[in-house]
């Protein structure tokens, strides 16, 4: 019996600590694991509402299973993005990667 | 406080010690090491929502492919041998961003009178959840392959490199 308010909190607190990291980072690779921290915490979300407010369609659910299919498709073509960035001007810190910068 | 409410509690601080750890650590590999952490605690919390499939494919998805692939980019950008400090000098802002964040966030969440039943999660079984994925959602699903396949595909393209490289 644990309150629906539980697991939103846990998701609050997941989505802020990822949009510190995200923020905060100068690694590529470290801003896409801050990001993957908040995909999760707005999956738990999705679930938790699911489950608890609509049980007779839970489409929330649903959507938890798309979340995590496109995150998987984003880190693939993220990480080749940055891989490709590394080979090209051997950087890996978005602060550095200021070529259209103004 | 009934003993699943003590199981949340574990789990949750378990999630949270995590996903701190993957954004304070100063050491990237032990940052993606926090990370599995996290996402394993993500997929206890999947268990007590009652979808253990969610749980299931968090655990091969996440705890077993994204969490490799990301050791593998810093591997190969050597990520560790980077000069210069970890953070940008925008982290006092960050901070404060993210604590009005959850702020609000918890003050909207317990200040709200959800509708229905707050108090215990609903099971949905596996077969449920197979059928209207494959008929309500069938379109959707279809699509999110295709998405699947495109950035798979591009990704092979970005990494591979030119001809003569």
């Amino acid at each position: 019996m644990i309150p629906i308010d539980n697991f939103l909190v846990l998701s609050a607190i997941l989505f802020s600590l990822g949009m510190y990291g995200v923020l905060v980072r100068r690694n590529a690779v470290l801003i896409l694991m801050s990001v993957e921290l908040m995909l999760q915490a707005v999956a738990i979300n999705f679930v938790a509402f699911a489950v608890y407010l609509n049980p007779e369609t839970f489409t929330g659910l649903i959507f938890g299973i798309f979340v995590i299919v496109i995150a998987a498709a984003e880190v693939g073509l993220a990480l080749a993005i940055i891989l490709r960035l590394f080979r090209n001007r051997q950087i890996s810190n978005v602060d550095e990667a200021d070529l259209m910068k103004w | 406080m009934t003993y699943e409410e003590a199981i949340f509690y574990v789990i949750a601080a378990v999630t949270v010690a995590g996903g701190l750890g993957v954004v304070i650590a100063r050491n990237v590999i032990h940052s993606a090491l926090f990370l599995i952490m996290a996402l394993l605690g993500v997929a206890a919390v999947y268990v007590l929502l009652a979808s253990e499939f969610l749980a299931i494919v968090q655990v091969l998805v996440y705890g077993g492919a994204v969490t490799i692939l990301i050791l593998f980019a810093m591997m190969l950008t050597r990520v560790r041998d980077t000069a210069g400090p970890m953070d940008g000098p925008q982290r006092p802002i960050a901070a404060l961003a993210a604590t009005i964040f959850l702020g609000t966030t918890v003050l909207a969440v317990t200040q709200t009178e959800w509708r229905g039943n707050t108090e215990e999660a609903t099971v949905i079984s596996i077969y449920e959840i197979g059928e209207v994925l494959f008929t309500t959602w069938a379109m959707p699903f279809e699509i999110a392959s295709l998405v699947l396949m495109v950035s798979l595909i591009g990704a092979i393209v970005l990494a591979r490199g030119e001809e003569g490289e």
